[in-house]
């Protein structure tokens, strides 16, 4: 979509499935599907948005690409280096590329830590400074994030919310990163501070050519630092578009549903749109709906929705979606799935499409 | 920036920011604040030189026997009075002392640190919980003192021979203490660092790349030390206490050696007569853990940042 853009992450069919024990024996009894077949690649440079509600996938699919956790499948690829099964040794030569910022700027913090020592911890993992050098690059790193350098000596609970952030951020770019996940780094904040902490992230991003996976559920925001925007849902990457297409044009029914709840700020606009109001609860992902994960809710939802799964299709250069409703094969595909079914089974089926 | 720097010299901004201060010179400063924990520390630096010094100058033999003042009052040849054999008192609580604080400090040591390693290692690494837990749980099942029992017959000879009599005792009983006490440690811990580890700051380490050794000393052992500071504190007392039982029993100390715990003992058969006998060994014993405990308690406030400056 860019001119030749180069791909610094290219995640692919990656699946993060962590297991249940129960019973008395505690043996594994099933599994949460938190993150199930994701795939996108974000380009150097770019602020890739993920949005989608609570409990779909979005953080575990942050710290999987960090690899925080162990995948269960798929693979990452960070400029061109393959991380999915990395060991340790390998992984750690490779952190100080990639960076995170955490969501809660209270439990990021160790408490028995001074702000010098938390910001000074990955120049002390990664670099051999001096004393004298490590302090320089530590104040060096307060003042790009806006913090007075007399607070070198405080502990994290001196400071407030914002302050928090960005020492967590401080110690994010300690290593010069290219690539950072900012894992719902305003929503612990207020929103007075929500937009500094944004501009922060935005001002550094220009100055030291960072890449972002900006992971959020406040659409707003997301509009205003992504360039492209991926939507989950359960635990899939439902819809993935340049920012502009996803907010004038969303194509998949979970967007609209989603877009159609970010509130309105004129009072005469808001009575007139209207809401596309979800039903039910986001199915368990340890039990996903056979089918597409969105048909249990979906308003617009057909009868090959909760027999096939949909794939992802770029239905338009950049756009990719993945409902049977876009899919120009859609009619060919239920014909065949209904003719498959009607030969294992003697009844015959409903088909509604 | 969103927040502009004040324009300044760069020589005055180096006077403005004093560089990065010890940490233990803030919890000195947070400790003296404390004033019990100031106190208990007077109290046991006294006690602790009190035993260290005194002998020097009150040069009494703890064991001579001087039969014409057995069971006698405080007087200027015997401040403390003298025991039913006439043995000095003083001398003696000054040489039980020396044993007892040794013996409590040691065996307190030791508990808390397999207590703490223990306790970190079934927290931290997940495939070592199972075993080390159930370890923790024999130990706990075991019934104490026939195993210090069979400790005491299986050891004394050899390690007598090998360190002297006295030493090879001490050794005896700070091991036998320590192994049968980091128990309680052990569990508090690992509750506490299966917690810690799930803490954000601990992913954050992670995503640096901080490998398990560095972010054990550097991120979960400090965040567990209260506890560590409380058992700690408590095992001193029931160190010298169990020292004493054991004495009392035959199994530590010989009868003629003293220590406080055998000096309360025996006392305990004259208390009729002779209650200042049990009262001093008492005394000197509740002292040492009351002041170990104030200690403790100022350590631990001094310790965590969030409670400093209060």
């Amino acid at each position: 979509m860019f001119d030749a853009p180069r791909k610094l992450i290219e995640v692919s069919g990656l699946k993060i499935h962590f297991p249940i024990h129960g019973g008395f024996l505690r043996r594994r009894v099933g599994q949460v599907k938190a993150v199930d077949g994701v795939s996108f690649d974000i380009v150097e440079g770019e602020t890739l948005g993920l949005v989608g509600e609570s409990g779909c996938g979005k953080s575990t699919c942050g710290r999987a690409l960090l690899r925080l956790y162990d995948l269960t499948e798929g693979s990452i690829r960070i400029d061109g280096k393959e991380i999915g099964d990395a060991d340790h040794a390998t992984l750690r030569r490779i952190r100080p590329k990639m960076q995170m910022v955490f969501q809660d700027p209270q439990a990021s913090l160790n408490p028995r830590m001074t702000l010098s020592r938390i910001i000074g911890e990955p120049l002390d993992e990664h670099t051999n400074l001096g004393r004298k050098e490590k302090l320089a690059r530590i104040y060096e790193l307060m003042d790009a994030v806006g913090l007075n350098r007399s607070f070198a000596n405080r502990y994290p609970h001196e400071f407030s919310g914002g302050q928090r952030q960005r020492i967590g951020i401080a110690r994010a770019i300690a290593l010069n990163p290219s690539f950072i996940v900012c894992d719902e780094p305003i929503a612990a904040l207020d929103v007075s501070i929500q937009a500094q902490v944004v501009n922060l992230l935005e001002d550094l991003q220009e100055k030291f050519d960072l890449t972002y996976l900006f992971i959020s559920h406040d659409l707003s925001m997301v509009r205003h630092i992504a360039d492209r925007v991926a939507v989950m849902y359960l635990g899939r990457v439902v819809e993935l578009t340049t920012r502009d297409r996803l907010y004038t044009q969303p194509l998949h029914p979970y967007t609209e549903a989603l877009l159609s709840s970010v509130p309105e700020p004129d009072p005469s606009l808001a009575t007139l749109r209207d809401r596309v109001i979800l039903q039910g609860d986001v199915p368990s992902p340890a039990n996903p709906p056979r089918g597409c994960n969105f048909s249990t809710r979906c308003p617009r939802v057909m009868d090959i929705c909760h027999r096939l799964d949909p794939q992802s299709k770029e239905v338009a250069p950049g756009h990719f979606v993945a409902c049977h409703l876009h899919d120009p094969r859609i009619n060919e595909i239920a014909s065949e799935v209904a003719a498959e079914q009607e030969a294992h089974q003697e009844h015959p089926t409903r088909r509604e499409t | 920036m969103t927040e502009p720097m004040p324009a300044q010299p760069p020589s005055m901004a180096e006077e403005l920011h004093k560089p990065p201060r010890n940490q233990w010179l803030d919890v000195w400063d947070q400790f003296r604040t404390h004033k019990g924990a100031l106190v208990g520390a007077f109290v046991f630096l006294g006690i602790l030189l009190a035993v260290t010094i005194g002998p020097l100058l009150w040069p009494i033999d703890p064991t001579y026997i001087d039969i014409r003042a057995r069971n006698s009052g405080p007087s200027l040849a015997h401040p403390l009075g003298a025991d039913q054999l006439g043995r000095d008192m003083l001398a003696r609580m000054m040489a039980g002392g020396q044993v007892s604080m040794a013996v409590g400090v040691t065996a307190m040591g030791l508990s808390v640190l397999l207590g703490t390693l223990i306790g970190v290692l079934a927290g931290y690494f997940r495939r070592l919980d199972g075993p080390l837990m159930r370890l923790t749980d024999l130990f706990l099942a075991l019934p104490l003192l026939p195993l210090l029992l069979v400790m005491v017959m299986l050891f004394r000879e050899a390690l007598s021979a090998r360190f002297g009599p006295e030493m090879g005792i001490f050794i005896l009983i700070v091991v036998a203490i320590g192994l049968t006490s980091w128990m309680h440690t052990a569990r508090i811990v690992r509750g506490d660092v299966l917690a810690l580890k799930e803490r954000e700051f601990v992913l954050a380490a992670r995503s640096i790349g901080t490998p398990s050794r560095r972010m054990i000393t550097r991120h979960i052992l400090p965040n567990v030390l209260s506890p560590v500071m409380v058992s700690a504190t408590l095992g001193i007392a029931t160190a010298i206490i169990t020292e004493s039982a054991l004495s009392f029993l035959g199994l530590g100390f010989p009868p003629d050696f003293p220590t406080w715990g055998r000096l309360l003992y025996d006392a305990v058969n004259y208390v009729q007569q002779y209650p200042s006998r049990v009262f001093w060994p008492g005394l000197a014993i509740s002292l040492t853990v009351l002041s170990v405990n104030y200690i403790g308690d100022g350590l631990r406030d001094a310790l965590d940042p969030r409670i400093r400056g209060r």
